[in-house]
């Protein structure tokens, strides 16, 4: 017994070891959801991000509609990536409201330009204040929120094809 | 000579695949607040907040732009009177525990702190039982 125990120290090292190591090898990406889910959307408005396009205030978003609120910007590469995704739920029916975060009206406008327009308005959050009011920390990150302004869900990342039908059909239950 | 040539282009030419935006920093992302004493109170708390892009820094060590915006908000909260522990409080409603270096007391994170000091009594324990055997001896 005494023999055995003699090597529990090292086992206990090693097991250490193996985590550090596994720690290393492969470090967790950590995703941080958003508190707000399922709390109500903090009160803002925002300045127009393109000239003659609506700016976007919390007001806009609780007249009984549910509506998808899209965290983007010119400079994101997962953005382009999940425009035609937008674009096909706006063509659903979605009513899509966008918020550029650090974005310039000339590249924005290059931006909607090359990529479609699937935006009923675009709010300018030049200095990510909406965004950290939000908890979202990131680009692109999209939040569901429902007809009385209450947050039901927040995708994080890019939209990619597989996603458009449960948006649609969560979008469909926050009534 | 011109595959060196080719390669030293390549490398003067290579833009960085991390995207950043153009726009230039908020105020009060890189420059300190005049009031001394409210800069203090500024950095300590930014020193305390976890960058949510780079996730192994705080926001006073981070260069990433939303460290600068969060930086350029807790200074203007703080010169605007509010309390460095009241922000703190509305970032976790937001990003959770995760976004703060101070762990809270609470169910889960108790052992943290009950553990040094038991381990502390039982090294005395052990210390103190030897130390008695050895006198006998």
């Amino acid at each position: 017994m005494r023999k055995l125990l003699i090597w529990l120290p090292l086992a206990i090292f090693i097991l250490f070891l193996g985590v550090f190591a596994g720690g290393l090898i492969k470090p967790e990406g950590k995703v941080i959801p958003s508190k707000l889910v399922g709390k109500p959307m903090p009160s803002f408005s925002l300045p127009p991000g393109l000239p003659g396009k609506a700016g976007l205030s919390s007001e806009a978003l609780t007249n009984g509609q549910p509506h998808l609120v899209n965290i983007f910007a010119s400079w994101c590469l997962p953005c382009i990536a999940e425009a035609p995704q937008l674009d096909q739920l706006a063509k659903a029916g979605a009513p899509i409201y966008g918020i550029a975060i650090r974005d310039r009206p000339e590249d924005l406008a290059r931006f909607i330009e090359r990529h479609g327009d699937p935006y009923r308005a675009i709010g300018a959050d030049t200095n990510s204040s909406v965004q950290i009011a939000l908890g979202s920390s990131g680009v692109p990150e999209t939040f569901i929120v429902d007809g009385r302004g209450i947050i039901r869900r927040q995708i994080i990342g890019d939209i990619k094809p597989e996603d458009v039908p449960g948006i649609m059909s969560d979008l469909a239950a926050a009534q | 000579m011109t595959r060196g040539l080719i390669l030293l282009a390549a490398l003067v030419l290579a833009v960085p695949a991390l995207a950043d935006s153009l726009m230039p920093a908020a105020r009060y992302a890189n420059e300190q607040l005049p009031d001394p004493q409210q800069e203090a109170r500024a950095k300590a708390l930014m020193e305390t907040l976890r960058c949510l892009v780079c996730q192994g820094q705080s926001i006073a060590d981070s260069d990433a732009e939303m460290a600068g915006d969060m930086r350029a908000m807790v200074r203007t909260r703080i010169a605007a009177g509010e309390e460095p522990e009241a922000i703190r409080k509305w970032l976790i409603e937001r990003y959770g525990d995760w976004v703060s270096y101070k762990p809270p007391l609470d169910g889960l994170t108790w052992p943290l702190y009950a553990l040094p000091a038991l381990l502390l009594a039982l090294g005395l324990w052990i210390v103190s039982g030897r130390l008695k055997r050895r006198r006998k001896s």
